[in-house]
């Protein structure tokens, strides 16, 4: 399953400069994995103790994973998968 | 430097104000690779918290894509301190995650007077910026007396 990855600006030291990539799998777990063998270091950036980090956020097809399964969300060929780092921050400490 | 129109820093101030105590956040966009904002869009604080804000996950698409569609960019992420004041937090250090735009805060503490200061937040450091507010993007670049060019 080929599907098309857009990564944010923050994680492009991973991808060579590129805004754009492919990759393969059938969840979004195994999308990530596949990132991480040819774009080593990636998948430290989205995945803390085997969930999504709390502050990035993956869509399949613009869809939130976290409502659909989170990384074990299905991928499908063609698919679009795409990263965008949560704006969130606030006055706590 | 951020070089800021005056209506658009009076549309966040005023969010700012009517989301008071909670805190308000929203973009300011302009056309790709410009530095230039020219678009207000107020978000929804999905965390509707005094010390806390989260733009909603399903909005921060829709607007990616609103932005990709007519060639736009992110230019300005602005968020309200209620009670505190005008600097990045070490959780807004801590979650920022946009090298490329402005961080603009706003202190609503004191009723009267608010506070507006810009930064850069990158790989966890904290540098601010002058805040230029113009009443046009016309002349902002060019010295006081110059004049347009004549075609």
């Amino acid at each position: 399953m080929a599907v098309t990855v857009s990564v944010p600006t923050i994680l492009r030291t991973h991808t060579g400069g590129e805004k754009s990539v492919e990759a393969s799998g059938s969840t979004v777990a195994e999308v990530i994995e596949d990132l991480e063998r040819r774009h080593s270091g990636i998948k430290n950036r989205l995945v803390k103790d085997g969930s999504l980090h709390r502050f990035i956020n993956v869509y399949v097809n613009d869809e939130d994973v976290r409502f659909a399964g989170g990384l074990g969300a299905a991928v499908h060929d063609g698919d679009n998968v795409t990263i965008l780092p949560a704006v969130a921050g606030g006055a706590n400490w | 430097m951020l070089t800021i129109r005056r209506d658009l820093v009076d549309a966040m101030v005023a969010h700012a104000r009517q989301d008071h105590p909670h805190e308000a956040c929203g973009v300011l966009a302009g056309p790709a690779g410009s530095d230039r904002p020219e678009r207000f869009i107020k978000m929804a604080n999905s965390a509707s918290s005094d010390t806390f804000y989260e733009f909603d996950s399903r909005e921060l698409i829709e607007l990616y894509r609103e932005l990709q569609s007519q060639d736009e960019e992110w230019v300005v992420f602005y968020h309200s301190h209620t009670a505190t004041e005008a600097y990045p937090s070490r959780t807004d250090v801590n979650i920022a995650s946009y090298p490329e735009a402005h961080y603009v805060l706003i202190s609503t503490r004191d009723p009267d007077v608010h506070e507006l200061r810009s930064y850069r937040i990158i790989d966890g450091e904290v540098t601010e910026e002058p805040v230029e507010v113009v009443e046009s993007y016309m002349f902002s670049h060019t010295g006081a007396d110059d004049v347009p060019d004549v075609p």
